[in-house]
């Protein structure tokens, strides 16, 4: 019998407008719900709306938590670094890395599409470092950094630089876990740039003009430059800088100590805390 | 670009959420993107296809609901609306303005696509 007209034929017929049946009717089918007539099972199509309300970012955010958790037991100064490729963080990270050698702790994440280029930079000044590549991936997220951090010993009372993929735009809206972002802006790039990506300028905490040794020869105006990302972020702090020339780069080594001052006197506790229970 | 990534949560969430509600279909996918956030709507349309093949939400209707951005101006000492890439203030054009709503990116609800045995008589 034919479920959707109820007739007891076999043989091939229609059911108007809608769709033919050109085959017996000895097993169940499907007809849908509408203008089904007689006997039998249908199977039909119901929505049912569920609320989810669950943030994308929720599960990069968690992780994000617990990395900041850690640093701040540990009494770690960590900075997510970001800019456009090119901009010059790995050289003023290399030259950070020897003015700091010997008075502070330092640990290294770089973070590159491909290769471990930047990392064997960062090694042959002796800081510990890790190589993250994204692959396909235009940013670091939190939980890459948490693995990162199983590889790296803590430089409790010192600094970890997160070395971001060079990106203006995807790893602003990323949270690492650091106590900041820092925003690299080269003068060789172009001092409209805060307009032209202000996210990253609105999410960082301090603005470093790179390569100022070059500004006789660009047309870049860096008190323009940092008018514009004031107006994107009017908390921002900026420094300019060279690492060529050596301008500038006392601000930039003063800023990173008053930040870890901030953070180094419960962490050094912490560690003494330790120290004391492992000779317990 | 990290639009697909995001795309990549929005997948997760759902695929999870039906699960939950022993449902393996889902229908329609809402959103809810707020103008200041940091993602191109036209951009997750067009991942959205292409990451949720194979999940529970393929060949769903993506809906996205978009969220005004709202910044408190302390120029003007008001909540202001602000559209999206909107630098100054639209009612005394300053600058010093702290975003307080409209950077959302979530998943609000989902439909879930199910099938019943409905037993008929004429």
């Amino acid at each position: 019998m034919c479920v959707t007209c109820g007739c007891e034929s076999t043989a091939q017929h229609g059911h108007g407008p809608e769709h033919h049946h050109d085959h017996d009717h000895d097993h169940p089918h499907e007809h849908g719900v509408a203008g089904a007539r007689g006997f039998g099972v249908l199977r039909a199509a119901t929505t049912r709306t569920v609320s989810v309300e669950q943030d994308l970012l929720a599960k990069n955010n968690r992780y994000a938590a617990e990395n900041r958790g850690r640093f701040a037991a540990e009494g770690v100064l960590a900075l997510n670094l970001v800019s456009s490729p090119g901009s010059g963080k790995t050289t003023l990270l290399v030259r950070t890395l020897e003015a700091l050698r010997g008075r502070r702790p330092v640990a290294v994440i770089e973070g590159d599409q491909q290769t471990r280029l930047d990392a064997d930079r960062i090694a042959a000044t002796g800081a510990p470092v890790v190589q993250l590549n994204t692959g396909k991936g235009c940013h670091l997220d939190a939980h890459q950094v948490g693995h990162a951090l199983g590889e790296l010993a803590a430089p409790t009372g010192g600094v970890l630089f997160i070395e971001n993929v060079g990106n203006l735009v995807c790893p602003a809206a990323f949270d690492l876990g650091e106590a900041h972002k820092v925003v690299f802006l080269s003068v060789t790039e172009g001092d409209d740039k805060p307009l032209k990506y202000p996210d990253m300028f609105r999410a960082a905490a301090l603005c470093l003009v790179t390569k100022s040794d070059l500004l006789p020869y660009v047309p870049f105006d860096a008190e323009r430059a940092i008018a514009n990302a004031r107006s994107v972020n009017p908390a921002l702090e900026c420094l300019v800088l060279s690492v060529t020339s050596g301008a500038g780069l006392d601000a930039w080594l003063a800023w990173l100590e008053r930040e870890i001052a901030a953070r180094a006197p419960a962490g050094a506790k912490r560690a003494a805390d330790l120290g004391q229970g492992l000779h317990a | 670009m990290h639009e697909m990534s995001l795309m990549e949560s929005v997948r997760e969430i759902v695929d999870e959420a039906a699960r939950a509600n022993g449902a393996t279909r889902v229908a329609v996918v809402r959103l809810q993107i707020g103008a200041l956030a940091t993602v191109v709507p036209e951009a997750l349309r067009f991942a959205f296809d292409v990451v949720m093949k194979g999940g529970c939400a393929e060949r769903a209707t993506l809906e996205i609901e978009h969220v005004p951005g709202v910044a408190w101006c302390w120029d003007c000492s008001a909540s202001v609306t602000l559209a999206a890439g909107a630098l100054v203030c639209p009612q005394c054009t300053g600058h010093r303005l702290e975003i307080t709503g409209g950077t959302e990116m979530r998943v609000s609800e989902i439909d879930l696509a199910q099938e019943e045995e409905v037993a008929t008589c004429a």
